[in-house]
């Protein structure tokens, strides 16, 4: 083919120009190096802030609400079915907190094959005893092996073993801010008092951060046991059911349908946290548009670089011409010269923003309220790579298309006359 | 009768900037196998612009041009691109080597290009031109690195690599001292005497032309 030949010319006139096409590359590098990096950090920032969030929250949750009774036994009963009934000062019923029959409905959500997993929980507000004070806070029971799996309930226990939950009877993993509260250490038994008026000693094992310091302040951790227990429950009683799926954006469709299912409540994750998406949206949003930014500034650079090189090789263009080079083929030879730089420039600017990525990984990120994080986090997903080597193609494509154009436009007639 | 390589029928030509003239009135020529023409003419009466025409870089004309028995009009740029690969080598009054290209290089660009033969065929035939020149020791070289006079005789070995029907000239010895001009005078001879190569020479060198075997004067747009 003559793709050789052209090549050939179109390096030949690259190298004639060595220094500039340099330039124009670095400036595509600098580009790629940036958006790279840029995006690596902002997404891993967003997976960190989500992460916060969602990874602790159930893509569906199943409980009881406290509510009145939908339909009151008068709209039940035959005999007032013709009338249009007034009832007032309606309260909300029993307060039936169970999930009834949870054994069959935790087999038969394991058993979907759109879940991921399945952790029962059940919540009891106590007060913490510490001397005269009593601390108002949650207990909440939990599947330590399912939690763990699901919720990364491990990363939070800062110290102690999580496991120690499910293998010391009567044992709580506080929160930190709690702890602090009650001077309770690994070790010291703390009293709580149910609502009930049950009191229990409990033996702590761990601490736990979550990153959000209110809830640690009222949160701590037991076993379904434990909690079963402390609220004199029998072994059946669970109050929340948290789903996690494979495909988180079936939440809502799901969510719908189990709660049709099981005649009960039913949550989803969109619905429970729904600015997350927003802000991680915006997020990325601004990560790419200063990206492209980058690439189109380095992408005038090129057309500046090319235009150059055309006016300077004028003579080239016209004697390639006369001896039989069509106007395509001085195209290609031009388009060709502005994808090396752009392909070059875009391979180095691939490598330096793993590099830059690398570089802002180490660098030391401590913060009280992300435990588990101790580096700035940076996502290495080969999306932005990919992205980021196919704008700068595009980009230096359109930047060399109307120079290149201009080329196989001069008339050969024009300039050796001109001489 | 020799074959016709070239002919022109009634060529018009119109300069429309800045104000509207007509350089070619109605020029026909026919050039034949074998023929060494010169045409010659004071500056400005049009020999160049028939030239440019004749050779088909130039498309904007009234009339008719045939190469190889071939009309020209109509055809693509792609085409005429081809045409001018395949049947026309050129020697400009400058140079117009590419200085980014060895000597070998240049000569062999034109026969890349038309893809007849393999690189090292086009090779072998590159040397073999620069070396009837007697400058294959220059073959290596770059382009701006050789005289002026070196670098007219790398341009015919250029002109030549096709085995083109016709080979054009504009003022290709304008450029050159009398001694480089006779060089290139007596290239031309031969390549017209030993290889029976066409010809076509724009020149105003009147004795260059006295030395051809046929001379088209022009004047005033007309072939006189």
């Amino acid at each position: 083919m003559n793709l050789k030949l052209i090549t050939d010319i179109a390096k030949s006139l690259l190298l004639a120009r060595f220094r500039q096409s340099l330039v124009a590359a670095i400036g595509v590098t600098f580009s790629i190096t940036m958006f790279i990096a840029l995006l690596g950090f902002m997404n891993g920032l967003n997976d960190l802030l989500d992460g916060l969030i969602l990874n602790r929250t159930p893509h569906i949750r199943l409980f009881n609400e406290i509510k009145p009774t939908e339909n009151q036994p008068v709209n039940l009963s035959k005999d007032f079915k013709n009338g249009h009934n007034f009832i007032q000062s309606i309260k909300s019923s029993g307060g039936k907190l169970e999930i009834y029959n949870n054994a069959a409905i935790l087999e038969a959500i394991k058993s979907d094959p759109r879940v991921r997993g399945v952790a029962p929980k059940i919540n009891a507000p106590v007060l913490y005893n510490s001397g005269t004070i009593d601390i108002t806070g949650v207990v909440s029971g939990i599947d330590v092996m399912a939690e763990s799996e699901l919720f990364f309930f491990n990363d939070y226990v800062r110290t102690g073993n999580p496991i120690d939950l499910k293998n010391v009877s009567n044992s709580i993993v506080l929160g930190k801010g709690l702890a602090e509260k009650l001077l309770a250490e690994v070790g010291d038994v703390v009293q709580v008092t149910t609502s009930k008026g049950e009191r229990l000693p409990l033996k702590v094992v761990g601490f736990f951060q979550s990153g959000i310091a209110d809830l640690d302040k009222i949160q701590s951790f037991a076993s379904i046991v434990t909690a079963q227990k402390l609220l004199g429950v029998p072994s059946n009683y669970i109050t929340d059911i948290q789903v996690k799926l494979h495909d988180l954006t079936l939440a809502p469709a799901v969510t719908k349908e189990y709660a049709q299912l099981f005649q009960c409540d039913a949550e989803d994750i969109q619905t429970a946290n729904s600015q997350f998406e927003t802000g991680s949206f915006v997020r990325t949003l601004i990560s790419y548009v200063v990206g492209i930014v980058l690439l189109i500034v380095a992408g005038f650079g090129i057309y500046n670089i090319l235009n150059m090189m055309i006016y300077e090789k004028m003579d080239t263009i016209a004697i390639l011409k006369a001896t039989g080079f069509s106007g395509s083929d001085v195209r290609k030879i031009f388009l060709g010269i502005a994808l090396t730089i752009g392909l070059v420039g875009g391979a180095l600017g691939l490598l330096f923003g793993f590099l830059l990525s690398i570089g802002i990984d180490q660098i030391p990120f401590n913060t009280a309220a992300l435990p588990t994080i101790t580096t700035y986090p940076v996502n290495y997903s080969p999306k932005f790579y990919i992205i980021g080597i196919v704008f700068s193609i595009i980009t230096t494509w359109l930047a060399g298309f109307f120079p290149a154009r201009k080329a196989s436009r001069i008339d050969p007639v024009i300039i050796i006359r001109g001489k | 009768m020799e074959k016709t390589v070239l002919q022109s029928i009634n060529l018009i030509k119109y300069f429309n900037d800045p104000v509207r003239v007509q350089v070619l009135k109605s020029v026909s020529v026919s050039v034949n196998q074998g023929d060494f023409v010169a045409i010659t003419g004071k500056s400005g009466c049009g020999k160049s612009t028939l030239l440019y025409i004749l050779s088909t870089m130039d498309t904007d004309y009234e009339g008719d041009l045939l190469i190889d028995g071939d009309i020209m009009r109509g055809k693509s740029e792609a085409e005429l691109a081809r045409i001018r690969n395949e049947k026309i080598g050129f020697v400009f009054q400058f140079h117009y080597l590419l200085n980014e290209f060895s000597t070998l290089k240049n000569v062999m660009l034109p026969g890349l290009k038309l893809q007849q033969y393999p690189e090292k065929e086009v090779e072998h035939r590159a040397l073999e031109r620069l070396k009837m020149l007697d400058i294959e020791h220059l073959a290596l070289k770059k382009a701006n690195q050789l005289s002026g006079g070196e670098k007219q005789r790398v341009a015919i070995a250029r002109a030549l690599i096709n085995d083109p029907l016709i080979i054009m000239g504009d003022e290709p010895t304008g450029n050159l001292d009398k001694k480089n001009s006779d060089i290139v005078f007596d290239i031309f001879k031969r390549l017209a005497e030993e290889y029976n190569q066409t010809l076509l020479i724009v020149t105003h060198d009147d004795e260059f032309a006295k030395n051809t075997h046929r001379i088209i004067e022009m004047a005033d747009g007309r072939i006189v």
